[in-house]
């Protein structure tokens, strides 16, 4: 059989097909990858706006007593404070402290939850809190039923108005369940840009009636996972399964801000312990000296010694050189110089701190 | 899909003008259309001696890093800096400006191992289907 007849399509496959969108493979989801290009899509993003087909992320819904239930014990991060309607980044970790996935806690009632999780972990993540919530807690996987789609960039909350007037005055990382086009769903002020954004939530067969009616405002162009790609890297964010995996600490990762270690959770322990033995690695951000692009799995070297692994890499088309992220031996100060490359290639690069592109919409 | 008739093509999607013993190289329109948009093209140094499908230049897009080979032997008489600053002309105009390098070719009957425009053009075809 053809593998992409094992593909997966979202409710909006036929509108990438009449935009000959060019489409690729993503976590068992046959997904558009750009449809004019990565760089105007990119470009297009900061400077206007754009929309993005994200159906293929999983949702669960948990009902019960935050504690009680066991959901406060499988939440790596501090969700006991957090209100209703308000959202919050974290992880779920295994035993050893690795990261299950990483994903978006919304808390739709003191005692209801809407969990959003990456497209390729939905299975595992299911497992995972099955196994760990309390017998009388209600968990939901709504993962089939729901789609979504993210509008981002500085004309976002003018493009929302038209759509969904109750939730332009969202504050960032805080939702509401209003009206769009006549039905009550969730919107939340998120996103993996690191603009002004917004992210659309409606069941399957509405998600095409809201991309029409985005992309029929000619300020709204449709973006692809390349876009999305560089432009959640120019802000130093991490990808599951590339940046941070079931054998990454968030420590590693440089994501213990995201950590409450004042509370009990799965993988505390081994967390704990990484700290009083010292980190294996440490996470660094690094930019070229050149239009040359570090790759995924390119070595990192200091002089001629091999001392870490790239996990992401590309071009960044507002600052014209290459950047990403990867993994070192022992931690580096910003402004180091470093090497990126393999036996063959080596390009000259320096550490640096993140974001990589300061002063966006994001906060506006 | 462009293919201009003049051109002689390689099955990794290089095209060859062949103009007296010069043959200027570049990457054809389902390249740059695979590659999507390129952000860097590492040139060949002027002079290099370089063999028939073996390693001219290194192109990036945004996206991988891939080898370009060369259609023909030689020596490389020529190379597009205008797409060291802009190497999304490339993209933008694959057969014209947006040229890899001129090479001094010393075997002209390599010509033969290479594909004219209709003999391409179906090897195209039969990709996309």
């Amino acid at each position: 059989m053809d593998a992409t007849e094992t593909l997966k399509n979202t409710p909006l496959s036929a509108h990438h097909g009449s935009l000959s969108a060019k489409m690729a493979p993503f976590a068992g989801w046959n997904m558009p990858i750009q449809y004019e290009g990565i760089i105007a899509e990119t470009l297009y993003t900061r400077q206007a706006v754009t929309c993005f087909d994200i159906c293929h992320m999983g949702e669960f819904i948990v009902r019960g007593d935050l504690k009680k239930s066991g959901l406060d014990n499988i939440i790596s991060g501090h969700i006991d404070n957090l209100g209703i309607g308000s959202c919050r980044y974290s992880s779920i970790l295994n035993e050893g402290g690795g990261v299950i996935d990483d994903l978006i806690v919304y808390r739709k009632a003191q005692e209801e939850w809407m969990i959003v999780i990456n497209a390729a972990t939905i299975e595992k993540d299911k497992n995972h809190f099955l196994k760990h919530l309390s017998k009388n807690a209600h968990f939901e996987d709504v993962s089939c039923g729901l789609g979504k789609i993210d509008l981002q960039g500085p004309l976002s909350r003018e493009i929302l108005k038209t759509i969904a007037p109750g939730a332009q005055g969202l504050g960032y990382y805080t939702f509401t369940e209003t009206d769009i086009m006549g039905e009550k769903n969730i919107v939340s002020r998120t996103g993996y840009t690191g603009e002004l954004g917004f992210e659309l939530y409606a069941p399957a067969e509405k998600i095409a009636a809201i991309w029409e009616r985005l992309t029929s405002d000619k300020r709204v162009k449709p973006a692809g996972l390349g876009a999305r790609d560089v432009l959640r890297l120019e802000m130093g964010y991490s990808l599951y399964g590339q940046d941070i995996d079931d054998d990454t600490s968030p420590l590693e990762a440089g994501l213990e801000k995201f950590l409450d270690l004042n509370k009990d959770f799965i993988g505390k322990k081994a967390l704990l312990q990484q700290k009083r033995s010292g980190l294996r690695r440490h996470r660094i951000f690094f930019k070229t000296l050149s239009r040359r692009s570090p790759r995924h799995n390119h070595n990192i070297y200091i002089s001629d010694k091999n001392t870490g692994i790239v996990t992401s890499g590309t071009f960044s088309p507002h600052l014209g050189y290459g950047i990403g992220m990867g993994f070192v031996s022992t931690p580096l100060d910003a402004g180091q110089a470093i090497l990126i490359g393999d036996d063959t290639l080596k390009i000259e690069a320096a550490t640096c701190k993140k974001p990589f592109i300061k002063n966006t919409s994001i906060k506006t | 899909m462009n293919i201009p008739g003049e051109l002689y093509f390689t099955k990794e999607h290089e095209w060859v003008r062949i103009e007296g013993d010069t043959g200027i190289v570049g990457i054809t329109d389902y390249a740059q259309h695979s590659l999507g948009d390129v952000t860097f093209v590492e040139l060949p140094k002027i002079g290099a001696d370089v063999k028939q499908f073996q390693s001219l230049a290194t192109i990036e897009s945004v996206k991988a890093a891939s080898d370009i080979f060369s259609p023909v032997s030689g020596k490389v008489a020529e190379a597009n800096k205008k797409i060291e600053d802009d190497p999304a002309l490339v993209n933008r105009s694959c057969y014209s400006e947006g040229w890899i390098a001129k090479i001094k070719m010393c075997e002209p009957s390599e010509k033969n191992n290479l594909m004219d425009a209709a003999a391409y053009k179906k090897f195209v075809e039969r990709l996309e289907h």
